[in-house]
């Protein structure tokens, strides 16, 4: 047990990980009531984002321009993780106008604008696959564009809005997360073969001589400057209003559908840093089905501390990575396999909610009669 | 100020308003009573946008404001004290003011409106650093009021003010109502107790199973019959 | 129902059951094609499936995303039975793991299958326990945990060799063709569609009777049903039990169809596809599960054409779907004359019909 304090270091590291993608679950929980599947994999979007801002800055920018490559310094990786975060925040953004707010209001420009490029994409691709020319697959495409535009037209302009049932969120949610993953294995976009940060492509690392505790200091930095925001600033109590009675919010003069925005493209930002962190520093195999259990892990992360609950989310993804990296290290000598440790999460989850069934700081709120 | 014309709302496949008609005057307090779901919590919630109408026209000041989001009438000047007080329970008494005055970026005069609701409601600024749980009912309904006072509304919608209150409380919240309306805020009070309700209201209207089914002067409606009958328990 | 009625339906699902069989793997073997056998068997086992978790997700509105881990418990347990109870139990069938004639195989295949659901059960009784204390995405959250430890609790026995794939066992014996004996292949399109619709008919009584409305009223409203009288407990668990049942079944089928048993087989993503077929089938609509079981399982094999983008069409429809027609492609009704008069009527009223106000 002499490596005690390093094992512990290492747990917090992978628990300050699930604890970044553990935010943004439960956030969009706090403000939808919805379990955002599709999390998970922004997460891994970030990490691909990560992996194309180093090239640009590390490969591409300096045989254009001459200058020394920014890759590595830590401007560059500053600037990786920026990009990587801003691109993740959009990309929340565009999900949550794309797929979930069509659910609750009549929106159909922002559905029938992304779906339907997604749609007119797919089209155009099987067009070509069927060896179609190039103009008539265009063509393809646009048409099946405008006929999803047309169809989302008539639709949503007969829904009535907040009919939408939390079922039929948590069904899209998984659609989207479905199609992140599968559309980021096509050829043309990541493809399903496995990348390693520094390596492929090849591009100098993101920081020389990595401390093991960067990756929790980073971090921590970041879960530091979310508290502010969601304590000290405007749009930070919005949310914590909507998250705790949006009617009520909306009372105040909130336009609860902006905060709602607002906080995937928060949470969103959040996966995008942690994939840049875990891919760009730890130097691991990647590939698009690497959000699954991730975020199925900071998920039970974020209901182990309560879902709703930022303090609780942070708590859950530090003892869950915690408890994961013992497991690993000290569980084979008292005859647990480390293959268990994908288990871990889960024991302790069942353990925890069968104790306090609404997680470690979430308040337990019995139904009223 | 606020005309409603027809409106109609359902919960799915249940209608609420059947086809509710009023009007409110500048300076006004008018009073909607009636039963138990007979539909007047819906009406102010049709008011201020959070259930959508499925026909009829809502204006305010002259300005449709059917089916606008919540927040956009609430900008416009229609506050709405909510049933059951819908306080944020895990912001300090404080903060719940402040989101009351979230559409506001003047300084000075959310400063000055917060000094006048704790003027109006002393028992708030003795609580105004804890938690808004941990405040008494009758504390909860002050805070209630006096956030959706904070947004400096011209029309301000109130749901049960005395529900769940000690009688001397409830006196005191009548009290502070005509207080508020003196300043200058027209109320439309939605009311249980009928008997208090008429005895500070200018006018007010019965709301039977979705429909208005009587509207007059509040002196007139407490000297009639069927009303005693009905609300007042004569 | 008179007599006469209900037991000719069940004479004629055996009667076609057997035409099919003798078809398929008669002398004769008229119709037999690989791919088409495989499709048609996990058809079947995609209606008992989506059937069997109707009853929980869709009956008592109990959201359960873990039923791949009865499914796991089930396929496991009726594989080790028939392999390691192979020269006990079986001795009649063949050690290679070449399929098997229909009447051989009846009462080995009972008994894998009785096996496997009882234990998936078992599983079931313990994985409901919770949704005794739990509501909602925390139960749903739950069950998915179950299933991962399943999941790794299985990887761990190297009885059924879990972390790798479970081709059967290596025995002791001079005799070179003896030295393994491999899972029976038990399996075939008959059991299959036998075990769905005995799942179907259960499925029906249950919800067409009063236990049937207390399951709904424990959807509807649990805190009202427990104050009507109804033992809310009692059939939540109930559910879970009996859904798990037949999961295990399914299970114990699936694995008597394989050579070899992988855990790969059992991922969660698998639990979310069944999960999917009971949305779109429309929530408690057992026709109407039956029905998208089919079409899901089908629609993959009709995109094959058009290759790498088959698994993105998939997802964009679900998408699509929700947003347009979020009760389920056939709604939350059974499907049946009634119903498809409606549809038609209704779709007549969509072109006559103006859109609401906005």
């Amino acid at each position: 047990m002499h490596d005690l304090p390093q094992q512990i270091l290492i747990g917090l590291q992978l628990g300050s990980i699930y604890a970044l993608i553990a935010l943004g679950y439960t956030m969009v929980y706090g403000v939808l009531k919805l379990i955002n599947f599709a999390h998970g994999d922004v997460y891994m979007v970030g990490a691909y984002a990560g992996i194309g801002a180093a090239w640009l800055l590390g490969t591409w920018l300096p045989s254009v321009v001459h200058l020394p490559p920014l890759i590595p310094s830590p401007l560059g990786a500053v600037l990786v993780l920026l990009a990587s975060m801003v691109i993740c925040g959009l990309l929340g953004l565009i999900i949550e106008q794309a797929a979930y707010r069509p659910l609750r209001t009549r929106a159909w420009i922002a559905p029938a604008l992304f779906l339907g490029a997604a749609v007119g994409y797919v089209a155009y691709g099987i067009a070509t696959n069927a060896n179609r020319t190039p103009v008539s697959a265009i063509i393809i495409g646009i048409v099946a564009w405008a006929g999803l535009a047309a169809l989302l037209y008539t639709t949503q302009r007969r829904r009535s809005p907040g009919s939408g049932s939390r079922l039929t969120a948590l069904i899209t949610a998984i659609g989207v997360s479905l199609f992140l993953e599968n559309f980021g294995v096509l050829p043309q976009i990541f493809s399903s073969d496995p990348r390693f940060f520094p390596n492929d492509p090849p591009i100098a690392r993101l920081a020389p001589n990595v401390e093991t505790g960067l990756i929790f200091t980073v971090s921590l930095v970041l879960m530091i400057a979310l508290t502010y925001i969601v304590t000290r600033t405007r749009i930070g109590k919005a949310i914590r209003a909507v998250s705790f009675d949006s009617d009520a919010a909306a009372l105040m003069g909130i336009n609860t559908d902006r905060v709602i925005a607002f906080t995937f493209a928060l949470g969103a930002a959040l996966a995008g840093a942690a994939g840049v962190l875990v891919f760009g520093l730890q130097h691991t195999k990647f590939d698009p089905y690497v959000g699954i259990l991730y975020g199925l892990k900071a998920f039970v992360a974020a209901v182990l501390g309560g879902i709703g609950n930022i303090p609780g989310a942070v708590l859950g993804g530090l003892i869950m990575g915690l408890a994961e990296t013992l497991v690993v290290a000290y569980g084979p000598n008292i005859g647990i396999d480390s293959t268990y440790r994908d288990a871990v999460a889960f024991f302790l989850l069942i353990l925890i909610l069968l104790f306090r069934p609404a997680g470690l700081l979430g308040k337990f709120a019995p139904e009223k009669v | 100020m606020l005309i409603l014309e027809n409106i109609e709302v359902s919960y799915g496949p249940i209608k609420a308003l059947k086809s509710v008609s009023l009007e409110i005057a500048a300076g006004e307090i008018v009073t909607l009573i009636g039963a138990n779901g007979a539909g007047k919590s819906t009406t102010l919630r049709a008011i201020s946008g959070l259930v959508p109408s499925q026909s009829g026209r809502i204006l305010f000041e002259g300005k449709e404001i059917t089916n606008k989001p919540a927040d956009q009438i609430v900008q416009l000047g229609v506050g709405h004290s909510p049933e059951g007080r819908r306080i944020f329970a895990n912001m300090s008494v404080r903060e719940n003011l402040e989101l009351g005055a979230y559409t506001r970026r003047d300084r000075a005069g959310i400063a000055e409106d917060l000094e006048r609701g704790l003027t109006l409601f002393p028992r708030l600024r003795e609580r105004i650093g804890q938690n808004a749980g941990t405040l008494s009912g009758g504390e909860q309904q002050m805070l209630a009021m006096a956030r959706a006072l904070m947004a400096r509304p011209r029309l301000l919608l109130l749901d049960e003010p005395s529900l769940g209150l000690a009688p001397f409380l409830v006196r005191d919240i009548f009290r502070i109502i005509q207080d508020i309306n003196q300043q200058g805020t027209t109320v439309l009070l939605v009311e249980q107790n009928a008997h208090l309700a008429l005895g500070i209201a200018h006018r007010g209207y019965v709301l039977e199973t979705g429909h208005i089914v009587m509207a007059d002067e509040a002196k007139a409606l407490l000297a009639n019959d069927d009303i005693k009958k009905a609300y007042l328990g004569e | 129902m008179p007599l006469w009625k209900r037991f000719g339906g069940i004479a004629l699902v055996f009667g076609l059951l057997l035409l099919l069989d003798h078809l398929l793997y008669g002398p004769s073997r008229v119709a037999h094609d690989q791919y088409k056998e495989d499709v048609l068997i996990r058809c079947g086992l995609a209606i008992i499936l989506a059937v069997s978790l109707n009853i929980v997700n869709g009956f008592t509105g109990q959201f359960s995303l873990g039923h791949i881990g009865f499914y796991m418990v089930g396929a496991y347990v009726g594989a080790a039975l028939s392999t390691y109870g192979h020269t006990h139990l079986f001795p009649q069938l063949p050690t290679d793991g070449s399929p098997v004639g229909l009447w051989t195989s009846a009462l080995p295949i009972l008994a894998v299958s009785l096996a496997g659901g009882l234990a998936a059960a078992a599983i079931g009784f313990l994985v409901g326990l919770p949704s005794l204390r739990l509501r909602g995405d925390y139960l749903a959250i739950i069950t998915l945990g179950f299933a991962q430890i399943i999941l790794v609790i299985v990887r761990n026995i190297k009885a059924v060799d879990g972390a790798t794939s479970f081709t059967g066992l290596p025995v002791a014996s001079q005799d070179q063709a003896l030295a393994h004996v491999a899972t029976p292949h038990l399996t075939s399109l008959f059991w299959v569609f036998l075990v769905a619709a005995l799942v179907i008919w259960v499925a029906y009584s249950l919800r067409f009777s009063v236990h049937g409305l207390a399951f709904l009223a424990v959807r509807e409203d649990e805190i009202a049903a427990e104050a009507m009288g109804i033992n809310t407990t009692r059939y939540k668990v109930l559910a879970f039990v009996l859904s798990a049942f037949f999961t295990g079944i399914a299970g114990a089928l699936f694995a008597h169809y394989q050579s070899s048993l992988s855990n790969e087989s059992f991922r969660f993503e698998r639990s979310i596809d069944v999960v999917v077929m009971v949305v779109l089938g429309g929530l408690g609509s057992i026709s109407g599960v039956t029905i998208a079981a089919v079409l899901l399982t089908i629609l993959p094999e009709a995109l094959r054409p058009i290759a790498q983008y088959r698994l993105v069409v998939y997802p964009l429809l679900l998408v699509i779907l929700m947003l347009t027609r979020p009760q389920g492609i056939f709604g939350r009704e059974e499907v049946s004359r009634a119903w498809l008069r409606g549809q038609l009527t209704s779709i007549a009223g969509w072109f006559s019909r103006r859109p609401d106000r906005v």
